[in-house]
């Protein structure tokens, strides 16, 4: 079947208004949703689980977060892996102390707890913009990491200041295999990249565009720059909160002190990067990116036989992937994302472009 | 000009002795005018006359050092643009304002963000109350859609079309917050003559039949007396003459500061 919408006529603005108008791509959709929910199950293995898929997801699903900020708000946040480990460390604080707190809702409690860190370091924007504020929000990542390594509280004052996660009971059902594990972060991200896009096409989501692109222009139609920044904090805070209890609880199920470094901040900036601003599923593309290439540019010189080293094939490997990013960011500064709706254009007028 | 639907009623907004300076430089001086209900008030003057700067302080950009500006009966305090936006008064701008990576249709649907009361929750649902609210505004702006002929460009991301559609999608997104009090600061600048007939039929349709209240800044003279019901003239921060197109066509103050003097 071509790639085509002739045919397809609209008669609401209903219609109009879906996420995939096109049939094709819901189409589309609904396969990877099938491929994700019972190919995968059926055929992945645990090292598939535990060092590609779960990991994947968790870091689409902050992304996602970090996205709203940046992409969609325009505000700039190198604070990112702070918010993650607010996340994290809130989730393992109301589960250890309040006992019978259902994980789901502890992780949710974790997202907003996450969201009002996210507030207070996006004061900040109401008064500067661009680099200025990324070195705020790099403040909050360097005082987050303080906070958590040096406050015996957070850590029920374990000698090493290293946590474990409980067991995952998610209302009865023990998430314990890694199987198990991927189904639930799937079922979760999934979740959450639709409440995402929701966000983003309605009204608060017009309303962060607005501030992105003129905020002069915002406030004469009557967006409040201060309810519109600080929203944007809190959402995307929320998200990365989230995202961040599952990174530790399922994904490392233990973890140390400054498991949520200033390097993943950087991580989440390339990928969304890469994938592309203000697209959700440029978050997806560029998780996948950053986290398969590297994996793939391991495997290559041993699947081709060239006798190298372990040191100078992880050498190679990350001055490849510097120079991939270099080449995506000039010949698509707009990621991905942007990549995939221009050659979807090109598709459905192809094969006669004129 | 034809018999209008809206008779020109009472007075919507006063300007009174208003004056505004930046440091050292004075933009106003002592400005008084009104503006009355449903008619179409244009201001002119040479270029740094303060046309623009009247415009701010009434949509709250700038603060006037002195004097008082009041709105439906309302003296107000100092008070930011948005809250100028609450009280019905929308505007255009000199240069595009528009957000350049947004749609046609989702640049005019953020005029409408103020009519839009579905919290975060439901709209992260996007289900039920978000989304009957979301199409009834989309049904309101696509009556704005036709009505400026822009049907062909709703999808398209504003920062690709040309200036004239610019505009155009710009007058949209004032039109669709409904405003009371609609300041237009030179819609025509830049077009040719034919997108500038195009632009007033819209100005006067929008007077019309909506009975907006318009203030525009202009310089075509062609235009300004065609289309306006009276002429405020600024010239160096300074009102010189007020009145009907063909008054202010008359009076030697302005034709003196149009003209130059011999001196």
């Amino acid at each position: 079947m071509l790639y085509r919408e002739a045919g397809q006529y609209k008669t609401s603005y209903a219609e109009d208004q879906q996420i995939f108008p096109i049939r094709q791509d819901r189409i589309a959709v609904a396969l990877i949703v099938a491929v994700a929910l019972v190919a995968v199950p059926l055929l992945a293995s645990d090292y598939l689980y535990t060092a590609i898929l779960i990991p994947f997801l968790i870091l689409s699903l902050a992304a996602i977060g970090l996205n709203i900020l940046v992409g969609y708000c325009g505000q700039i946040s190198l604070g990112t892996g702070g918010f993650m480990a607010v996340g994290a460390y809130a989730a393992y604080n109301l589960c250890l102390r309040i006992e019978w707190l259902p994980l789901p809702i502890a992780i949710l409690l974790a997202g907003l707890i996450a969201a009002l860190a996210g507030i207070l370091f996006g004061i900040p924007s109401l008064r500067i913009k661009g680099f200025y504020l990324a070195v705020a929000t790099l403040a909050a990542q360097f005082f987050i990491d303080w906070l958590f390594a040096r406050i015996g509280w957070f850590t029920n004052y374990t000698p090493s200041g290293s946590i474990v996660a409980p067991q995952l009971n998610v209302f009865g059902w023990i998430v314990d295999t890694p199987m198990e594990k991927y189904l639930f972060t799937l079922i979760v991200v999934a979740l959450f990249a639709l409440v995402a896009k929701n966000l983003v096409r309605g009204r608060i989501g017009r309303t962060w565009m607005a501030i992105r692109d003129m905020d002069i222009a915002a406030e004469i139609i009557g967006i409040r720059p201060l309810t519109a920044k600080l929203s944007a904090f809190a959402v995307s805070s929320f998200f990365v909160g989230v995202a961040g209890a599952l990174w530790g609880f399922v994904h490392l199920g233990s973890w140390e002190p400054l498991a949520f470094g200033i390097n993943r901040s950087f991580q989440l900036l390339f990928m969304i990067i890469i994938g592309g601003l203000g697209s959700i599923l440029g978050c997806f593309l560029g998780a996948a990116f950053i986290m398969i290439v590297p994996l793939v540019l391991n495997q290559v010189p041993t699947a081709l036989g060239i006798p190298l080293s372990t040191a100078s094939i992880s050498h190679m490997e990350a001055m490849i992937f510097g120079v991939m990013i270099v080449f995506f960011l000039i010949v698509e500064p707009h990621g991905f994302a942007r990549l995939w709706s221009l050659a979807k254009e090109k598709l459905r007028i192809w094969p006669f472009p004129h | 000009m034809s018999a209008r639907r809206r008779p020109i009623g009472d007075t919507l907004l006063v300007v009174d002795g208003v004056s505004l300076s930046f440091g050292g430089v004075k933009a106003l001086t002592d400005v008084s005018f009104d503006i009355r209900e449903h008619e179409i008030l244009a201001i002119i003057g040479p270029n740094g006359a303060g046309k623009s700067s009247m415009l701010n302080c009434i949509n709250g950009f700038y603060h006037p050092s002195a004097g008082a500006i009041t709105f439906r009966g309302v003296k107000r305090a100092q008070m930011r643009p948005h809250e100028a936006a609450m009280q019905g008064i929308a505007r255009t701008f000199q240069n595009i304002a528009l957000f350049k990576g947004m749609s046609t249709l989702d640049n005019i649907m953020t005029g409408r963000l103020l009519k839009m009361k579905v919290g975060l929750a439901g709209q992260a649902v996007h289900l039920g109350p978000a989304r009957a609210e979301e199409l009834a505004h989309r049904a309101f702006c696509e009556r704005i859609i036709d009505f400026l002929e822009i049907q062909a460009v709703r999808k398209t991301p504003v920062g690709r079309l040309p200036y004239g559609l610019q505009k155009r999608v710009e007058l949209g997104r004032a039109l669709a917050a409904e405003p009371t009090l609609l300041l237009l600061d030179e819609p025509m600048a830049g077009m040719n003559l034919e997108e500038k007939q195009d632009m007033c039929r819209f100005i006067l349709d929008v007077n019309d039949e909506f009975g907006t209240t318009i203030c525009l800044i202009e310089h075509d003279m062609g235009v300004v007396m065609d289309i306006s019901d009276r002429v405020v003239v600024l010239e160096y921060g300074r009102k010189i003459a007020e009145g009907t197109p063909d008054v202010v066509r008359a009076n030697q103050a302005v034709i003196d500061a149009y003209l130059g003097v011999a001196h």
